[in-house]
Order: structure tokens, then sequence, then C-alpha cells
């Protein structure tokens, strides 16, 4: 399958995490914080810390460690806190 | 219909509905991952395969979480929604049951350090997760640091993936500490030798091996480029002039773990040293709610499973089924608990590792708040008790709803029950404003 | 140890207000609470402070009162304490009432020219002026009214503000003392506060306790009715700044506040905090000190919010709380002197409005204590109203 990482066209495989493709494609950091603008990527890896969120789809606020990629989904990084699109 | 519903797919909750299958009623597991297995048995979920087989008469609904636990008359209603991560257009599903078990594990103990919020810097239990489940390496040279025998196995499954560790760092001194309990350490024979079998895979890998050494501060603009290493007093104060630079592009610490107790809290269950209480058939002090594994003490995969055995069989009895006694259940777990303790007895977290801190270091990543202010808002307003805590810092207060910061947190300010300031949120998992305005749709599946 | 010369029971924002005002009337105050500063309704307050919600009448002057005092006491504990301690996210941000049904519309405007018609600003906007307020309101609206005198502020900061400068005063704040009741001198004053530690001498104590007053007040041999409400909020995780500009609500948030109704009332409030937060209020529920939380009261608040602001949807709703907001049968608070025992000093029973009113009724209370003449008619608020100290019959 492909998916676009911030409107690059990537190949990924059925159950890989947005986490997996991105950390796959050398991508460390894909948020950056409210205040400081710190640039944040995976932490625990399982859901609980909530730093990995990205934008999937026009949805923010997406654990990309948790969310499974599908087919054509649409990825970009989240730079603070976000509306839906 | 009447069934158990279990929560967790790890090895407590897979055990207790085969436990509660086996005795003839009807389950409904639900697990928040793609695949059974939990943190401990992690399937790489890229496989088409499925390594766990659940008895006929289990229900399996995977990709869902539990957002909500409420009480109702004769149980608990579960509210569940079913599909990608963080939806939004998951479906929505609320069961009642009069006999849940909750078997929600736990997650690595993170303490915070200067740069701690750098990418490149994981829990151990991220690194394992992706090692395993993703086949992806979180770095090329990967420094491991913490304290207890999980950072073994998780280097182990970074050097599977083909990363370079060039070290694994225990704060601790595990082996006085084991030797000051013998009889817990005979109790885990078993475990000791698989401890011992990762212990000789990373002296075949010529991975250094530190104790009373930890990494006390990460380094880098955008992401880790090196870190500190420093050999630690007894106390986990740093030995002066030991610090030493280590060049790596990630590092994973992992200090012991902390219990996912938000459902049994919202169930109202006592809990005890920061862990749900519970007696020898795992029910905890709420009727029809029983819990196993890692949310009653951390005792690793075989002391869950067993615990998940006897919580399943107590749930079944709980509804007329007459299932045989766990006899083996119960004498595992017996005697894994024992190990457990001296395990954890070895790993104790010392205080000093607040002296690593720095002002403008952040203890809650989310809300960006720095050791220095949230001490110093604690002091000058007095904020000492919880909930007036959180409100005066911000700490806690953000995505993560303190289950990264909230011991740490406090630690840090005086707070004596961090589980109870922090645990309590009634919505277990974000959902959407919208997923949770949706029409409740047919009366709640009955009891 | 001094004795103080008066004890504060509560270290909510009324109680830290009253503790404020009496303090900068020279007085020794000690604030005792059971648990931590703060940490009850207080803790679960959204920080109104609002002319917006309350006809004409008593409540409505005591909010007027306080809107004006409040600015006023946190420019003032600035210069006293300095900024980082007196800081309490103050916002002068401006209410937004909305209608989105035909029925609604006109009682909103009726409510709206009552309220101008004692000199409250609340002016009658278009959809299309209303949607240029708030970009992201629900484009059926039928009508809209403008307050820009409604404000916001966050109430532990702005409790943890006053008591601070109880503090700075030379006054204690001692958490985790809980009082048992009181002693009474040989001519039936109150002559002290008995705590777990032993008694507090003093010569008056002003009963602070929210919606556990009636039980204060019954253990110092004065029983007064003062009941909770439950109330429910939701708060979505961090948001960009200007999703939600001021504090909007439905036309039918007036009808909840002034209901005695037992079941469950939810009309939408939506607003945003500094921390980017969206926090939806708010339900009404009589259902005693129960904690349990209720799905069906969170769905019902998220229903609503998303009509009003239909981006929502789409944002996360990271967590829930509730709160218990003291009201009196007769929804009045309840200020003054207990003409019944010498001493004993009530404030209390101000529903979801607390924050709101807390800058007033401190004052109030000061004036009350010290003789001075109170800016506000203090007659509605007595304690010994049939509603207050026989009201248990008539809840």
């Amino acid at each position: 399958m492909k998916v676009l990482i911030d409107g690059k066209e990537t190949v990924a495989v059925e159950g890989q995490t947005v986490a997996g493709v991105l950390l796959g494609a050398g991508v460390t950091s894909w948020r950056t914080t409210r205040d400081g603008g710190r640039p944040r990527g995976v932490f625990c890896g399982i859901g609980v810390c909530f730093d990995c969120l990205v934008v999937v789809n026009g949805i923010a606020d997406v654990r990309a460690c948790q969310r499974l990629v599908r087919d054509g989904d649409d990825i970009r990084a989240q730079h603070g806190a976000e509306l839906p699109s | 219909m009447s069934r158990v519903v279990v929560v967790g797919g790890g090895p407590a909750g897979m055990a207790a509905a085969r436990a509660a299958g086996a005795a003839g009623v009807e389950v409904l597991l639900v697990d928040s991952g793609a695949r059974l297995g939990g943190q401990y048995h992690r399937q790489d979920s890229r496989a088409g395969t499925e390594r766990f087989t659940l008895p006929s008469g289990v229900e399996y609904l995977g990709d869902s979480v539990v957002w909500a636990l409420e009480p109702v008359a004769g149980g608990h209603r579960v509210h569940v929604r079913t599909g990608p991560a963080d939806g939004p257009g998951r479906t929505g599903r609320s069961v009642d049951t009069p006999a849940l078990v909750l078997a929600t594990g736990a997650y690595d103990r993170a303490l915070p350090f200067p740069g701690w919020d750098l990418p490149g810097v994981f829990t151990a239990g991220a690194a394992q997760a992706l090692a395993k489940g993703q086949g992806v390496r979180v770095g090329e040279r990967v420094l491991l640091a913490g304290t207890g025998p999980f950072l073994l196995p998780v280097a182990r499954s970074l050097l599977d993936v083909g990363a370079r560790v060039v070290g694994v760092l225990e704060a601790g001194e595990p082996v006085t500490g084991w030797l000051a309990r013998p009889g817990g350490l005979l109790a885990g024979t078993g475990k000791l030798g698989e401890l011992a079998g990762h212990a000789a895979l990373l002296a075949r890998h010529r991975v250094p091996y530190r104790r009373r050494t930890a990494v006390v501060e990460a380094h880098g603009t955008d992401r880790v480029e090196a870190v500190t290493a420093a050999r630690l007093n007894p106390d986990w104060t740093v030995v002066p002039g030991s610090s030493r630079r280590v060049e790596v592009d990630a590092v994973c610490v992992g200090f012991g773990f902390t219990p996912q107790l938000e459902l049994a809290v919202a169930a109202r269950c006592a809990l005890a040293g920061g862990f749900v209480a519970v007696d020898v058939a795992q029910a905890t002090s709420v009727r029809g709610v029983f819990a196993a594994g890692e949310l009653t003490g951390i005792g690793g995969a075989e002391l869950s499973a067993a615990e998940g055995t006897i919580a399943g069989a107590s749930a079944a009895r709980l509804l007329g089924a007459r299932p045989a006694p766990p006899v083996r259940a119960l004498r595992k777990a017996r005697t894994g608990r024992r190990f457990a303790a001296a395990l954890d007895a070895a790993h104790p977290v010392r205080d000093g590792w607040r002296s690593w801190l720095r002002e403008d270091t952040l203890v809650c990543r989310c809300e960006e708040v720095p050791y220095g202010e949230l001490c110093a808002a604690a002091r000058e307003r007095e904020a000492y008790g919880g909930r007036s805590l959180k409100l005066v810092t911000r700490a806690g207060l953000g995505p993560c709803q303190g289950r990264i910061c909230g011991r740490a947190v406090a630690e840090l300010t005086g707070i004596q029950d961090a589980a109870a300031t922090f645990a309590r949120r009634p919505i277990a998992a974000p959902l959407r404003l919208g997923e949770l305005a949706e029409d409740p749709g047919p009366q709640p599946e009955a009891l | 140890m001094v004795s103080p010369d008066i004890v504060v029971v509560g270290a909510g924002v009324i109680g830290a207000a009253c503790a404020e005002a009496l303090s900068a009337s020279g007085l020794k105050v000690t604030v005792l609470d059971r648990a931590g500063i703060a940490g009850g309704t207080t803790a679960a307050g959204e920080g109104n402070v609002l002319v917006s919600d309350k006809a004409p009448g008593p409540e409505l002057e005591l909010a007027r009162a306080s809107r004006r005092r409040w600015p006023d006491l946190l420019a003032a504990l600035r210069e006293e304490l300095g900024p980082t301690l007196a800081e309490a996210e103050w916002e002068a941000k401006g209410g937004l009432v909305v209608a989105t049904t035909e029925e609604a519309a006109a009682p909103l405007a009726h409510f709206a020219a009552a309220q101008r018609a004692v000199g409250i600003s609340a002016d009658e906007l278009t959809p299309e002026a209303a949607a240029q307020l708030e970009p992201h309101l629900t484009r059926g609206v039928t009508a809209a009214v403008h307050y820009p005198e409604d404000a916001q502020l966050q109430p532990v900061l702005a409790a943890t503000t006053l008591l601070a400068a109880v503090r700075a005063r030379g006054g204690e704040v001692r958490a985790g003392t809980a009082a048992r009741g009181v002693t009474r001198d040989a001519a039936g004053r109150v002559s002290g506060v008995r705590t777990d530690d032993g008694t507090l001498a003093c010569r008056a104590v002003v009963n602070a306790c929210g919606p556990w007053a009636g039980s204060f007040a019954a253990r110092a041999g004065a029983p007064i009715t003062v009941l909770p409400r439950r109330g429910m909020i939701l708060v979505t995780g961090p948001l960009p700044a200007g999703t939600v500009r001021r504090k909007v609500y439905d036309a039918d948030y007036v009808g909840a506040v002034a209901s005695s109704d037992a079941d469950l009332q939810t009309s939408t409030v939506v607003e945003s905090t500094r921390a980017g937060t969206v926090l939806i209020g708010s339900s009404r529920e009589r259902v005693g000190f129960d904690e349990t939380v209720r799905v069906d009261v969170l769905r019902e608040l998220a229903r609503k919010a998303v009509a009003l602001f239909p981006v929502l949807a789409g944002v996360p709703v990271m967590r829930a709380y509730g709160g218990f907001r003291p009201y009196a049968p007769d929804h009045l608070p309840v200020i003054g002197a207990d003409p019944r025992l010498p001493g004993l000093w009530h404030a209390t029973g101000h529903e979801g409005a607390g924050i709101g009113l807390a800058a007033a009724t401190g004052r109030l209370l000061a004036d009350l204590y010290t003789g001075a003449v109170p800016e506000v008619d203090p007659e509605p608020f007595r304690v010994d109203r049939p509603a207050v100290i026989e009201g248990e019959r008539a809840a």
C-alpha cells in the first residue's frame, strides 16, 4: 500500500503503525509542542505518553504508535494544537 | 445473556478468557492491540498470522479501547470503541457484565532527566514494542539505562533487529539485592534461567553491563546525539567526576513499571501500595470485579498468566459455573509473587534521581512544566493537595493525564498518594467529542 | 501562639475571599481546611465571572459588585504579592449567549431587555455579527446577545492568590485540619473552633464549607440548609488559540440555573482556557454526594457542545470531572451572621456562581463584621430566612 508522509508518497505494508512507517523512513520527530515548539516523536511506544501525536487524514492528535496505516492515509506532522481540517 | 468481560489481551487477560471459556461461560475479551499478546508476548502486527488461539465461546474484540466504565445494577457497564486508534469513525458498543476481569497491565516508569524529552529518548518498552511489533530499531547505536531485569530482554530485542547496543546501565546493585532475599530468589529459578540466557547473549555480543551507572543527561538539539552517563552513589546521586559522554543516536530508559489503573479506579477498587488489591481468588474489593497481572503487582508473564487463570475461574464461578479449582495456577501464583517481591526489593528507585534534574528540566512533558516552576508554584501557593497542585502547576493535565509524570510530580512535591491523585480518569482513553455525542444506539447488551 | 481574631473554615474560593477581606481590615485570620487548599468545589469550577446568566435581582447586584471588584482586587494583590503569585488568569473576554431554535429567540431577547433595564450591557446581535465574534459557531443561530462584562479566571489560582495575601498579612492557612465544631463562652458566644489538633481560640468563625456547610453548621449547633448539586465538565485536548473566544452558552442555561428540578439538566457552556483546552459544561443533578460518573451525562454535554461548535466533533475529549455546587433551597447565597449563635458567620450557597461572586462576598462579609457600610444590600442573603433555617422541610 501507499501512504502520504507530509505529501510524499511512501510504501507501507499492512500491519505497520504510523510510527513504524515514520521511523522506518528515518523520521524521528513529527510533532512540535504548543509552548516551546519542541520536537517530539515516539517516547513510550505503547500508547501511554501521547508524545507521538500526528495528523492522519486531517484529524490531529492521533497516536502514531497505536494507529495502523491504511492505504492512502494522508499523514502529516502536527504543529502544536490543530483543529480538524 | 450473562458473560464475563475481560479487558486486556496480554498474558493475564488471555489466561482469564481461556479459564472462563473452559468453564463453559461466554467471554468477551477486549484489547486495544491489533494482535493478542499484550506487551510481553507482542506479535509482529505486520505478520498475517495469529500465534494465539482462544477457545470457542470467547469473543475477541481487538483494536478496541474501553474508554469508560460505570456501575450498573448487578455489575458494570463497559463502554468500548472499536476501530482505527484514536478515531474518529470507530464503532461504539456498551456491554453490561456481572463479572469483569481487569488485566490492563503496566507501562514503563520513566524518571525525568535533562534532555529526556528529546526525540531519540525512548522507554525500554517502546524499543521492545517497535522491535517485536514492527521490526524497527530505534537507533543504530543504542544505550539502555534504568533498573530491573526487563532491560535485558529489551537489549536482546534490539540486537535481534540489528541495532548496536553500546551498553546496559543498571542504576542499582541487583546482585546484592537478590542475595539478601534467597527465599524469593529460589522461588524464581525458572525466571533466573531466562535472565541468565539474556545475559549470555549480551556477553556474546560484547554488550557491556554496568552496575550503579545511569544516563543522567541527553544531549542534542532536534534529537539525541549523545548522553552523559555517570556512576551513582548508593542513593543514586552522581559520583563526582564520574560523568562521561557517550555518542548514541538512541537511549532507552526504564525504571520498573507503573500499573494501568484507570479502569480499576473507575470501578473504585481498593489499591494497596499503588497496585490493585486482590485476594487469593483475584477478587478486588468491588464485587464482580477481578484483577490479574501487572495491575496487581509486577511479576512477569508467567505470574500474570497464573493470576489470569485464577481470575477467569473466579469470574466464571460468579456466573454459576463450577470450574475445577485452578490448583496449579494457585501454586504458581504463590511462588511467583515471592519471586516478584524479591525482584522488586532488589530494584528500588532511590531518591537521588532528583539531583539529576535542573531548573529547566521538564517534569510534565505534555504541558512543558519545568522542575523549577513546578516546585516554586507548589511551594509559594502551598498547593500540596493533588487536585490543587495540578491546577496550579498544570502538571499532569495534558494529553497523557499524568500517566508519565504523575509519580515523579508526586515525589517531587511530597504528594503521598500518586495513584489516587493521577489515576482518576473517568475518560479512561481519549475519544472524539463526536464519538461521545453519537446516539447510544441500541440498548447496552444486557447482563 | 497568638490566637486569631477569626477562623475561616473552608479554603475554597469563598473562604479565601472572606479571609482576604477580613485580613485587609487588619484582623488576624486563620483558614482551616480538612483537605488541601481549593481542592473541592473550587477545583471543579470553570472560573465563571458572569452577569449574563442572572435575572435582575439581588444575585445580579452581588454579581455586578463582584465583577467590579475582581480586577481591582487582583491588581492590588499584584502590587502586594508580585506578578507571579497574583497571577489568576483573569480574562475580561465577554460572554455570548445564543439561541439555536426559533422558540428560544424571543425569551432570550426578553431576558436581555430586562437586564438592560437595570444597566447591564447586553447587546443583541444578528447571527452574522455573532459569527464574526465566534467564527466556529454553528450557523443555526436564531438570536444572540453579547455580554462584554462577562469574564473568567482560573479558580484555584485565584483562591491560592487570595490565601497568599492572607499569609503575607500575618494570617495562617492550615490544610489538612478538619473543624469539628465550635466552643462557646459563658455568654453563649463562639469562643473557639474544635479541630483534631485541639481547640483554636477565636472570637468568630466563618462557615465557608461550600456544599458541606450544612454539615459544619449542624456540628456548630446552628443548622442551615445548604445542599449539593452535582455538575460534570468535559475537557477537550488542547486546541489552537481562538477556537472558542468568549464564554459561549446556549440560552437555556438561565432556565437550568433557576430550576430546582432533581432530574438531570444540561445546558451548554463552552469556553477555552489559557492552557488551550476547551471546557464543556455543565450538568446539574441532585444526587447527594454521589461521585459516580454517568456516561449519559457526558454524552449529553458532548452532543450539545457539538451542536454549538460543529468543529469540536473531531477533537479529543481528554478528561471529565465533577464537583458539587452548594445551594440553598431559594437559590440565593447565604452571607452574614447567624443570629442564633453570636460569633458564627456563614458564607456559602453560591451554587455554580461562587467563583464570580467570591470577591463581593468576601467584601460584604468583612463589611458586616467590621460594621462598615456594605456596598451591596445584605438583606436578601441573611442567614435567618425561612428557606435556609427551615429549609430541610422546604427541600
